[in-house]
């Protein structure tokens, strides 16, 4: 692709010297010298251009207008009482990107660790070190970011063979603050050898407070563990909201992924996945509802990298009024990965005439024995089934939530626990009910 | 209950109907007959309320109120019912619960209590039998997978279930076999009351053995070209559409041996 060498200035880079000796394991001299790489990289690359291939649909430069300030701790702002309804028996709370132990609540299942960046970086930096891996001279300027920044986040290990039933919840909050806040945590999800278990992390957010949250996610699923990782990602309607998530599955190993998009007004959620194992499988399904001028882009890329790897995606939308929603859905099966299977699915209701859908898929098939598809489509909501429903005397609003629900209810098909898929159902009928009311 | 007057529509500028004129009391059981291009379906839809169809002269009026002004939610509601010929399929949607939203819409329009789900299950359990519906259709999406006879039955048990005043079943005839026809019209005579109009529009006159009409129209070039009692039908099958089209024409002489 063509190299573009304009960036965007990115002024919040200059808060790094205010609060680089805060910063936990500020006192180890390879993570001193990693985070000072890190910000430089920030400093020559700014922000990428909608010249960029990869940003050409999603614009990043309303992060530069802002003068985002580190989030810092508020020990007392939260009360538990405040706390959304769990889902299952255990939670645990992140506040400003910060663990919380005294919010979170109910013992981990048997089986699973959950250690925070900050503990680790305290109790075993070497340890603490591999998460951070080495200075990376190819990485973009976010991903930088946000090895420089990183004030917390956590680790959690599931121990081999540990069938875990019981569903991991994490919760990320953001509190009010004067300041526009800028959050980067950086975590791990490590599944050892044949473990299976369930982690739904929920971003939320319910005031318009112009903030910036940034996780950088990664996850290593070992033979023949099984992760089902979902999101719920609910930030406030002024929030910006720019994850990643790298995944690595080994042989006969399953990483399930599920994320619903309604909040923050510009959200950027990129996952990769290599499928480095014989036998490996990745399915990536997510719902992305989007309305007023929100803006949604969800990137993916999938590499098939050993034979009889498998992956399927399916991404569906809703926008309504401005809402501009984008899909780049990423597929490389590599020379060796024969036999491999890969499916691809992006399809959008725009109910507006002013949305926008942007759906680019990109094969790339080096291998001659594969499987592979992929299937974009955008429209409006089907006339037909509206007007059938509403001679039956439900009322429009109502049908139109029905065919809403039904129509991203499909990406959660692959979520088997009952209550966390409910619980998903739930914020999407939430969020068709919030857009039948009339704005403020 | 149902007065149509001079009613004249047009689908994308194009007219269909051409000032038809029908009178539907309480009770009645009125069949409409015609060929294929004829208005019929146009004239089930525009009763429904489906957009896409331009009034562009005349009157509906319904219960003495002026149809034409209620969305098609408050039609339903208002007790007017479609079969439609074509049941849409809508994945996603599951059938039962589709049911439960429209009954439940129904009954509190009428003031009626909504049902709780374990009431509904029983309503439904008692009249899906009725219909030939199986426990399993109804666990499908809505018409998802359905046979074109399981559609029509299903437009049968959902006609049982909203209890309409005024039923107008579109060809819910055709595509069945015997067997389905039976079972399907004997569901539509279970509805026959007094305080209750039906309104079939076919274009065989199969149907009309098993539900036997008492007024039957033959609709021909937007209008009724003709109306009488059941035995209009029996002479429509042996003659076929084509006199009432030219209504200068003499009627066929003879009657095949």
């Amino acid at each position: 692709m063509p190299r573009d060498n304009r960036t965007i200035p990115l002024p919040y880079a200059d808060r790094f010297a205010a609060v680089a000796t805060t910063l936990p394991g500020h006192e180890l001299p390879w993570l001193r010298d990693l985070r000072a790489q890190a910000i430089e990289r920030v400093r020559q690359l700014g922000l990428p251009t909608i010249r960029n291939e990869r940003w050409k649909y999603t614009n990043l430069s309303s992060l530069a207008a802002v003068a985002f300030e580190p989030a810092v701790s508020e020990a007392s702002s939260v009360s538990p009482d405040q706390l959304p309804s769990a889902i299952g028996g255990c939670r645990v709370v992140f506040v400003n990107g910060l663990y919380r132990p005294d919010l979170s609540a109910g013992p981990l299942p048997r089986g699973v660790t959950l250690t925070s960046l900050a503990e680790l970086l305290r109790e075993d930096p070497e340890r603490a070190r591999t998460l951070f891996g080495e200075h990376d001279a190819a990485a973009d300027s976010l991903g930088a970011l946000n090895l420089a920044f990183a004030a917390d986040g956590y680790v959690i290990v599931l121990a081999a063979d540990a069938a875990i039933e019981a569903p991991v919840e994490l919760l990320h909050l953001t509190t009010l603050g004067a300041a526009a806040a800028a959050y980067h945590t950086r975590s791990a999800i490590i599944a050892e050898l044949g473990s299976s278990a369930t982690v739904i992390e929920t971003f939320r957010h319910d005031a318009a407070t112009v903030y910036w949250s940034q996780p950088v996610t990664e996850v290593r699923v070992g033979p023949g563990a099984t992760l089902r990782h979902y999101k719920d990602q609910n930030e406030g309607a002024k929030a910006f909201h720019t994850a990643a998530t790298d995944v690595r599955v080994s042989e006969n190993g399953r990483y399930e992924n599920f994320v619903l998009t309604t909040g923050a007004a510009l959200s950027c959620n990129e996952i990769s996945v290599v499928l480095d194992g014989r036998g490996a499988a990745c399915r990536l399904d997510s719902g992305y509802l989007a309305r007023g001028r929100q803006h949604a882009d969800n990137t993916t890329a999938i590499v098939h990298a050993k034979p009889q790897t498998t992956s399927a995606e399916v991404y569906k939308g809703v926008l309504d009024d401005q809402a501009r929603a984008v899909f780049q859905g990423r597929i490389v099966v590599e020379k060796d990965a024969q036999k491999a299977d890969g499916h691809q699915l992006n399809k959008t209701i725009l109910l507006s005439d002013r949305a926008e859908i942007d759906s680019k898929p990109e094969l790339e098939i080096f291998a001659d024995d594969v499987k592979c598809s992929h299937g974009a489509a955008a429209g409006e909501l089907d006339e037909d089934a509206l007007f059938y429903l509403r001679a039956r005397g439900i009322g429009q609003a109502d049908a139109r939530r029905m065919l809403v629900e039904a129509f991203v209810g499909e990406t959660l098909e692959g979520i088997s626990n009952i209550a966390v898929r409910a619980a998903f159902e739930r914020r999407i009928g939430a969020w068709m009910s919030a857009g039948a009311e009339p704005s403020a | 209950m149902l007065e149509i007057k001079n009613l004249h529509v047009t689908v994308d500028g194009k007219p269909i109907l051409k000032g038809l004129d029908l009178r539907v009391g309480a009770g009645e059981v009125h069949a409409i007959m015609g060929p294929n291009g004829s208005g019929k379906s146009t004239l089930a839809y525009v009763l429904a309320g489906r957009e896409g169809y331009e009034v562009t002269e005349g009157a509906v009026l319904y219960e003495g109120r002026n149809l034409l002004d209620l969305a098609p939610e408050e039609r339903a509601r208002e007790g007017i019912f479609l079969a439609f010929q074509y049941p849409v399929e809508i994945p996603g949607v599951g059938s039962n619960s589709f049911l439960k939203s429209a009954v439940n819409a129904v009954r509190k329009h009428r003031g009626l209590p909504e049902y709780d789900a374990m009431e509904f299950l029983k309503l439904i359990r008692e009249k899906r039998d009725q219909i030939g519906v199986g426990e399993d259709m109804l666990k499908r999406s809505l018409n998802v997978g359905f046979s074109g006879g399981e559609k029509k039955r299903a437009e049968v048990l959902q006609m049982t279930l909203l209890e309409p005043r005024l039923a107008i079943l579109d060809e819910t005839d055709s595509g069945l076999d015997i067997d389905a026809l039976k079972v399907v019209a004997n569901g539509i005579n279970a509805l026959r009351a007094p305080e209750r109009a039906i309104l079939m529009i076919t274009h065989y006159q199969r149907l009309l053995d098993y539900v036997v009409p008492d007024f039957v129209h033959v609709l021909s070039d937007g209008r009724i070209a003709a109306s009488g009692g059941k035995e209009l039908a029996l002479k429509l099958e042996l003659e076929g559409y084509i006199s009432h089209r030219r209504p200068a024409a003499e009627p066929a002489a003879t009657r095949p041996a």
